[in-house]
């Protein structure tokens, strides 16, 4: 029976030890009205942080929305933000999905790329490196697809910013855990 | 559904029945049992009131003000122990009820509110009367609904009232559109209700019961540290609490809320703990070798600086809701149960053990060293009344009789806790968390509602009640003789003792001038009105506040300088409590910026 370190409180706390980590959350919501705005108005009441928020019903029949967060805390932040998730009454479940190692996060961005030129060739050429797809095409200018870790979208941002980058709209993560079972 | 005769219709043959949304609520409202609501109409709850127009099971008090319906709920619920309901309707009815339904937020009480909404159509329009009273109150209930297909009402309905009610209770608010109210739909019985989605855990683990009862076998210093949790479980809970409190011989002490549960004539009961509490509970809170915590929270009223937070002992914290556990601060064995069964298992385990009553003499008699220090004495009456005098007085003459307290918020709040008595649960309603001044009164007016032959009392101040002061019609009205025992001082007491202990005595605009007469103010209203400022006359006016078969407004002027102590300073431990007088340097640099 190990005793814990006493932690800092609400008032007392003081957080500069302690270390943040970012962790992906995937949290299961009956797809109900409201909920997202439960879940969000959750993480600002408390004080937590929302990275980045990807929402979706992913099974009509069970009316079940998966939405997966990605936030950043102290392990004791995170701790409570599992439970205050879990008491919000229509969510059915929270996966850890950082913590399980076991996890697979992906995300999905689409880039503006305008230009002519040298620029316009090298971007192209980069694209193909980072198997980006292009899916509109003007004299001027190139939409790409991208998809994979938030990484490697932010990578691919950043060489396209002196070729010619007008603009990025992204998903935020996307997260399952490997293997045959669900949740 | 129509092959029933009328002599069948019982409330689950009603299952299928065709009805309006509104004779829906109704009809729900009976089958769950509800004998009394507390309520205001207006335009978007007019069908229901319809409804209730011919409706004999259900009381209605009618409130002046939508908070006071709120408080009202709240008042029946934790003197009852069942779901308290209120109704108002859209827009300012919903808003006025949003502090109520905080305060039972914070408290964990269970309460039903259903609010009117404009019709369906119109929602979005900024409609006359319309507020988005699901986003208004999404963060402050325990759940909600906007029920926009009367077919889902009857379930919603329901559902709410399992949500409100189990697990760790809360408000539960149903905004119903008007149109809603007026359509026809089928209704559902509440057998069969279920969320899949909300299924609380109220059993103990049994490997977490060992670990405690390990602990508990070989404690030399331990403290059981109660909370409205407790109470909220229901009277078995405070029986178990009780019974295991014999078996063990363990002192036990108590939050604001949680006061009650076990009896303050026990001579192990230390009374209450925190930041007003007992010297005795807080220097065995802080130096005790084993916690037990039961349906507590850790609050930052009991638990004082953090760090210094009983620093010896190790902890076993029993709540319904996992997010309480090492919330604040950090336990050996967090017990996820309703109190009822984890005190129940801890029972049986220590008796299935043969555990012998342990030998805690020397812990005891360190307590009674504490105890003697005798932390709530105050001097003598000097001319005035002194308001720990009044309760005391108020105490003795009515300790005997059925009665109920509730409080206002302030420096009188705490003086009852301090000096008024509780031997059993649901007797004590105060605003804890959301520390609500205008708790009180209407919640006095919704133990009366429920206990019509018992005395209820409100203890308030002078600054709280007028916050709410117009219930008092409600009280009249509906022939409620609530006692509304006023300790005048003429301040905001406990504004003023922090701008002493804080600001230098720069009283900033914590006295009240122009203060009603309370007694005309009681006439006005039709109740009875009584003042007393002679300590010789106290015992004898408190007696014709009693007799008087009505409500009363006694109004106790009592000393206007008085500070409400013991008191752990802000950012102090629990044994660094200000003992008889404030001398202006309790509070550091640190301890200045809380609250």
């Amino acid at each position: 029976m190990s005793k814990e370190p006493i932690p800092a409180s609400a008032y007392d706390m003081d957080h500069a030890e302690e270390v943040e980590e970012r962790r992906t959350l995937a949290v299961l919501v009956d797809n109900e009205p409201g909920v997202l705005g439960r879940v969000v108005g959750l993480f600002s009441a408390r004080g937590y942080n929302i990275e980045s928020l990807t929402v979706a019903e992913v099974d009509r029949g069970k009316h079940r929305s998966r939405i997966t967060i990605v936030t950043t805390g102290t392990a004791h932040m995170l701790e409570q933000i599992e439970a205050q998730l879990l008491r919000l009454v229509p969510v059915a479940a929270v996966i850890d999905i950082t913590k399980s190692k076991r996890g697979i996060e992906r995300e999905l961005a689409l880039v503006k790329v305008a230009g002519q030129g040298d620029p316009r060739v090298e971007a192209l050429r980069i694209a193909e490196i980072f198997r980006a797809r292009v899916i509109d095409t003007t004299n001027e200018s190139f939409i790409f697809e991208i998809t994979g870790a938030s990484e490697k979208i932010d990578q691919f941002c950043e060489l396209m910013e002196p070729l010619g980058l007008v603009e990025v709209s992204r998903t935020g993560v996307l997260s399952i855990r490997r293997g045959k079972d669900a949740g | 559904m129509d092959t029933h005769t009328l002599s069948d219709q019982t409330q689950s043959s009603l299952d299928g029945a065709r009805m309006t949304g509104a004779e829906m609520v109704i009809t729900a409202l009976r089958e769950q049992g509800v004998d009394t609501m507390f309520g205001y109409p207006g335009g978007a709850v007019l069908p229901i009131y319809d409804a209730l127009y011919s409706e004999p099971s259900i009381q209605h008090i009618l409130v002046r003000h939508e908070q006071g319906a709120g408080h009202a709920a709240e008042g029946y619920a934790r003197s009852t122990g069942k779901c308290g309901v209120a109704l108002a309707t859209s827009g300012p009815g919903a808003t006025n009820m949003v502090t109520p339904i905080t305060d039972a937020m914070m408290d964990s009480i269970p309460m039903v509110v259903i609010t009117g909404q404009v019709p369906t159509h119109l929602i979005g329009t900024d409609a006359f009367q319309e507020c988005d009273t699901v986003g208004i109150t999404r963060c402050c209930a325990k759940h909600n609904y906007l029920v926009t297909d009367v077919d889902d009402l009857a379930r919603t309905l329901h559902e709410a009232f399992l949500i409100a009610t189990s697990g760790r209770p809360g408000p539960v608010v149903i905004d119903i559109p008007k149109d809603v109210q007026f359509a026809t739909g089928t209704y559902v019985g509440k057998a069969g209700v279920y969320k899949p989605t909300y299924q609380p855990k109220t059993e103990p683990s049994e490997h977490a019961i060992r670990d405690a009862l390990d602990m508990m076998a070989t404690a030399r210093r331990p403290v059981l540290y109660t909370g409205g949790g407790v109470i909220n479980s229901g009277t078995e809970a405070s029986k178990l609490l009780r019974e295991l409190q014999a078996a063990t011989g363990f002192p036990v002490t108590s939050t604001l809320m949680g006061l009650g549960a076990f009896p303050a004539s026990h001579e192990d009961w230390l009374g209450m703990v925190g930041m007003h509490g007992a010297y005795e509970a807080n220097n065995a809170m802080h130096d005790c070798d084993l916690m037990i915590c039961v349906g507590a929270r850790f609050d930052d009223r009991v638990t004082g600086k953090i760090s210094a937070f009983s620093p010896g002992s190790r902890k076993v914290h029993i709540d319904i809701d996992p997010s309480s556990i090492n919330k604040i601060i950090r336990v050996d064995v967090p017990i996820i149960a309703d109190s009822k069964a984890a005190l129940k298992a801890l029972l049986e385990g220590w008796k299935a053990r043969r555990l012998p009553k342990p030998d805690l003499s020397d812990w005891k008699e360190q307590i009674e060293k504490w105890r003697a220090v005798d932390c709530f004495a105050y001097p003598e009456n000097d001319g005035a009344i002194r308001p720990q005098y009044a309760v005391e007085r108020l105490y003795e003459l009515t300790k005997d009789r059925d009665t109920y307290i509730s409080t206002e918020v302030g420096q009188h709040q705490m003086w009852a806790a301090q000096h008024y008595h509780f031997e059993e649960p649901n007797r004590w309603m105060t605003s804890g968390g959301l520390g609500t001044m205008g708790y009180g009164l209407p919640a006095a007016v919704g133990i009366q509602a429920a206990h019509r032959d018992s005395l209820v009392i409100d203890i308030a101040g002078e600054a709280s009640v007028q916050m709410v002061m117009q219930e008092v019609s409600t009280a009249v009205q509906h022939k409620l003789p609530i006692k509304v025992f006023i300790l005048n001082n003429e301040w905001m007491g406990m504004v003023r003792q922090w701008q002493e202990l804080l600001h230098g005595e720069r009283y900033s605009h914590s006295y009240s001038e122009s203060l009603p007469d309370f007694v005309k103010l009681a006439e006005a209203y039709g109740a009875h009105g009584i003042r007393c400022d002679d300590p010789a006359e106290l015992d004898a006016k408190i007696m014709e506040m009693i007799d008087h078969d009505g409500p009363v407004i006694f109004d106790c002027m009592v000393e206007k300088a008085e500070n409400c102590l013991p008191m752990i300073p802000s950012g102090a431990p629990h044994n660094e409590m200000i003992l008889g007088k404030i001398s202006g340097d309790e509070i550091d640099e640190a301890g200045r910026k809380m609250v």
